[in-house]
Formats: structure tokens, sequence, C-alpha cells
């Protein structure tokens, strides 16, 4: 039985907006283990990306708990969640997720920087892992000089390179065309399978659902299905080709 | 605390070469008001010291005026034997009658105003002199000049100069022989040339109703103490002792300089607000630039880095604009100031150049403090699309 790298356990929040409270995230409890990489699909509006910044120690939750590798993020103070970011957790944004006067390598060589880890052993698995991705030949390439699919590469390698608990996706696709938004998440799907590491991608595209264990579906805030069966998955995924 | 020092300057300093054409552009724009505010304050002190070198160099401590003269050179007239009278005070020294006016050297292809001053060889008001002798005293036609002189006029120890003088409705010109050299005595915005007394009073311009009288009358006496720190206690004492005047010291004869507080404050003014320009546009540019990155700024705060380190970051990418703008503005400033004639009164060599550049280093920080505090406050929830 593989750690359980995630817990969420009845995590609420809520915001008020015109003097009504509005639950973007309600009662919403889930475990990811280490190795397992899940899907949170759902239409516009329905929590995921607020439930996602919950998850990224972005955003205090209006009550219940997230634990990441163990450790309570409501316990915590803000250098705390700080520490716990830069150590536990990795990441990969919709857009702008590269720092644009780096290059592909000074990039994810970034991450190792900020956890005090950049060392000769580190370089070379850091240009290992670019090159995994395909990007042996980009690692000068500023983000300007590269394509989408390769800057979101560089993103999830980056995401991986200093061993965080978990990985967290948000609408990592969003930009590119379909075959190079299957080929990330693809690689991303093995990446997180052979580092054992727990993976949570925020879609819209139910198609690359295909490549994840598990699917939590969201509306209005609420986790309204769990879909753990591959065939069920796949099937999942394969309606909404159609 | 040291990696994050070391992080937020790996970070200032790339972004900085990577995107160097835009910083470059911003150096020069920190340069031009570099320029601007080196010339100000050059031409400040070149101004200040064309107006009170004389005064600020004299070898006293305390400057003697007629009574209600308001500190006014120009407006005090003593009676002849007051120098006597102050040389007897117990607590003095020294004390050097001073006699000022102005003429012009007419055997110059180029006639060339200066301040003739009237000093006693030997006694406070009489500057050392830096080459040749001093005059004699009596009514030898005998001068002592300025440098500034002799360096815009080629005149050389030895020469005989020729000066115009208006005596009541005629002009007069007189022959004097140059003697001697002194260093940095300007006075009035002109270089300076010295006379004995009695030849002062035979030469300076003068009106009809002057002219009747040999007696030469010291617009001020320069005094020097025995204890320059009992400076305060001897101007009370003065006061007591001797008849019809009043006693200051250098500072507030140079600030009473008619012209000189409001000169010095028009340059200072210029100063600040072209200090103050830069620290716009510097906040300007750094406010537009964080504006552009708040994503950025978001991602790197969402990976992991601290709110100190993105704001250190932005201080050290701020400084090294700044500093870089500076450096080459100073070198701009010298290349120019190599073309200048030596007419325009621009010196480089004060503590106000010295003051000026600090004030420039620390535009930079203060015009970015503004994007500075923005950057620190920017969430990283901006990273994902709810910021």
């Amino acid at each position: 039985m593989s750690n359980i790298a995630l817990e969420v356990r009845d995590l609420v929040k809520s915001f008020s907006l015109d003097g009504a409270t509005i639950q973007a995230v309600d009662n919403v409890s889930f475990q990811v283990r280490s190795g397992e990489f899940v899907a949170l699909v759902g239409p516009s509006g329905s929590g995921k990306t607020t439930l996602l910044s919950i998850l990224a120690a972005l955003l205090s939750p209006t009550s219940g708990q997230v634990l990441i590798d163990g450790q309570d993020l409501a316990k915590m103070n803000e250098r705390e969640r700080v520490k716990l970011r830069r150590e536990k957790i990795g990441f990969t944004f919709q857009s702008n997720n590269l720092i644009p006067f780096l290059t592909a390598r000074e990039n994810v060589e970034y991450m190792l920087r900020l956890n005090g880890a950049l060392n000769h052993g580190s370089r070379i698995r850091s240009d290992e892992l670019l090159a995994r991705l395909g990007l042996a030949e980009r690692l000068h390439n500023l983000p300007a000089q590269m394509s989408g699919g390769q800057q979101q590469r560089v993103a999830i390698a980056r995401a991986l390179i200093h061993n965080p608990a978990v990985v967290l996706a948000d609408e990592p696709t969003a930009s590119l065309d379909t075959e190079r938004a299957f080929q990330v998440v693809e690689t991303f799907a093995n990446l997180i399978h052979e580092n054992g590491r727990a993976g949570i991608i925020v879609t819209h595209d139910l198609r690359m659902c295909q490549f994840v264990d598990r699917v939590l579906q969201m509306r209005d805030g609420k986790l309204v299905r769990i879909i753990e069966d591959k065939n069920e998955i796949l099937e999942f995924a394969g309606a909404a080709v159609h | 605390m040291m990696k994050n020092f070391t992080l937020a300057t790996y970070l200032a300093i790339k972004e900085v070469v990577r995107n160097r054409g835009r910083f470059f552009l911003v150096a020069l724009v920190i340069a031009l008001i570099t320029l601007l505010v080196l010339f100000i304050a050059a031409l400040g002190e070149g101004l200040a010291n064309g107006n009170r070198q004389y005064v600020a160099n004299l070898d006293a401590q305390l400057v003697v005026f007629l009574e209600k003269s308001d500190y006014i050179i120009s407006s005090s007239r003593l009676e002849t034997n007051t120098a006597r009278s102050i040389r007897r005070v117990e607590g003095v020294d020294d004390a050097g009658a001073v006699y000022t006016s102005s003429t012009e050297i007419v055997s110059l292809p180029e006639p060339l105003k200066v301040s003739l001053l009237g000093a006693e060889p030997g006694r406070p008001g009489m500057p050392p002199v830096v080459a040749g002798r001093e005059f004699r005293s009596g009514e030898a036609r005998e001068t002592v000049i300025d440098q500034q002189v002799a360096f815009r006029s080629g005149i050389q120890i030895g020469d005989v100069i020729e000066i115009r003088s208006t005596q009541g409705v005629d002009d007069e010109f007189f022959e004097l022989k140059v003697v001697g050299l002194v260093s940095g005595q300007s006075y009035f915005f002109q270089p300076t040339i010295f006379v004995p007394p009695s030849t002062w009073e035979k030469i300076r311009p003068q009106s009809d109703s002057e002219l009747s009288s040999d007696t030469p009358f010291p617009n001020i006496v320069a005094v020097r103490l025995t204890d320059p720190s009992q400076a305060d206690m001897m101007m009370t004492r003065l006061v007591e002792r001797v008849p019809n005047i009043e006693v200051t010291d250098i500072e507030t004869t140079i600030n009473n300089i008619p012209g000189y507080s409001a000169q010095q404050g028009t340059v200072q003014a210029q100063g600040f607000f072209t200090l103050l320009i830069g620290i716009l546009v510097i906040g300007g540019f750094f406010q537009i630039q964080i504006l552009q990155k708040v994503p950025q700024i978001g991602v790197l705060k969402a990976i992991g880095s601290s709110n100190g380190m993105v704001g250190l970051s932005a201080v050290i990418q701020i400084i090294i604009v700044t500093a870089l703008g500076v450096g080459i503005g100073g070198g701009l400033t010298y290349l120019f100031s190599l073309g200048f004639p030596p007419t325009i009164p621009l010196v480089f060599n004060g503590a106000r150049s010295l003051i000026a550049v600090a004030l420039l280093l620390s535009i930079g920080p203060v015009g970015g403090m503004v994007s500075i505090i923005y950057a620190v406050r920017i969430e990283p929830l901006k990273a994902l699309r709810l910021g």
C-alpha cells in the first residue's frame, strides 16, 4: 500500500459576495497516494481552482483539513507555508509558467537553488529530466524561444526536479493544440508514476482523463463523483471525444 | 538570509543581463539625469566659489563690519584706525583691514574684469603668496594676482599690467607690476588682484567727492583669534571694546554676500527638482515593469520564493541599474567638462559633487520604493487564475 501524500478532510471554502455567502468548496474529502495521478474535473465555477489553491497552500480554507505528507496546512504560519510550497509541492500553471529571463535549464535549476540543492549531481539529474522530456536541444533556450508545449514540459521538469510529495497542475494543456496536449499529459503521467509522486491535474479537457488513475468530478463546490475503475475512466474520457 | 540574498542577486542579474537593451535605456535616462545633476552641483560649487572664495579662505575667524551694515561688505566702511583698535583687544592674535572694489585689466587683448582688493601684507586678509613675493607696503605700484587671472590672461610674474579706473568723471589708467601669485581667491564672481591699501585708495574707481581724500577706509577687518574656540565670546568682547562695529563669523559673512544665498538657493532648488524628476522617472519605470511582471512574481512566490527574496531582488535590480546609470552619467559629465571653457564656473571636486552622487545612487531605491512594496504584496494566487 502506497503512502498517502495528500489528504483532504471536510474542506469548506466560502466567500462573501454582495452580502451573500458562496460555497466555492463544499465539504470535500479525498486522499491521493504517492504514485497516483488524479484528475480534478468540472465545469467553470465548480470550485476546481479554489480547491487547487487551497491544496497549494495559497489560500486558507474556511474549515476542514489539508495534510500534505502528513503536515497540516492549518497549523502553519505563512513562512512555513512558503517552505512547504518550496519543498513539498511542485507546480505547473496554465500560462506564464516559466521565469521569462531564465533558460530552460535555469528554470528547472531554480527549484534546486531555492531548496539549496543545486550541485553537480542535481545539475546532471536536471539535464537528464529535460532530455527525457525531449528538451535536450533546448537547454539554453529562453521561454520565448520555445513553443507552448516545450514550455509546459520545462514546467513539468521544474515541478518534479526537487522530488516534491505532491505535484499540482493547473490546466497545463489549456494553451496547447490537441496533439501537444496529449503528449504533455502522457509524459506528466509517466513521470508521476515513475517517480512515485502524487499528481493532481485540473482540466477542462476530459479527454486528458485517459492518462489518470482516478477522476474527481466537481460541481457547485461539491465532489459529486469519483471514478476509479480504469475502464470507466477511459469511457469517461472517450465520451468527451465523441 | 544569505541564501535569499544569493538567489535575489542571481535573479536580478539574470533579468538585467537578459533584458539588457531595456535596462540600458533606463540606465541612460539615469545617466542623463546624473549629467544634469552633476553639472548643476558643479555650477553651484563654481558659483559659490566665485562668490565666496576669498572670504572663505580668510586666515581669520571673525569679520568686523561697520555697525548697522547688516554684515554686507560693500555697505560697511570702517574708521581707518579700527584694525589697530581691534589688535589691542585681548584674545586677538592679529587683525587686517580689507578694502574692496573692482576694476578692469585693459592691457590684454580682451579686457578682464577683476576684484581689486587692498590688504596689508602679512596680516589676515592678505592670502599667502604661492609664487613670487608679497608687494611692498606704502604706495608701491605692485600687485599680487589670483592664479585664475594669470591662467585666463597669460600674465606672468614680472609683467606690468594696466588697469582702467574711473576717477570722478574721467577714465584713468594705472600700471601695476605683478610680483606674486595667490591661489583660489575669487570674490564677487571675479578673480582678484591685491594691492597695498594706499595704492588701492589711489587707483580704485571713485566719485568726485572722494577724490579729495587720500585716506583709505577699510570695508571690513579680518580678525584672527588666539583661541578660535572662543569666537562667540570674542564677538561680544570686540563689540564692547571697539566703538561703532558689528562682528560676525565667516559663514555669516559669506551668506550675506549680496545674491549669494539667493543664488545658492536657486541652484539647490534646480538640483532638488532634477533629483525629484529622477525619482519619478525611475519610480514610473519600475512600477510599470512590476505591473508587467505580476504573473511572473506570482509564479515565483507560488513555487516557494519568499516575499523578502522577491523584494530584495527588486531592490538589487534597481541598485544595479541606478549604479550603471550614475557611472555612465559620471563618465559623460567628465567628458563634457573637458570641453567647457574656463569662463564657465564648474567645479567638480567639491563635496557637493560627492553628495550629488550619493543622492543619485539613492534615487533609484527611493523611486522604486512603491514598486518594491507592490512586488512584495503581490499574492502568489496571481500565478493561478484566481488572482
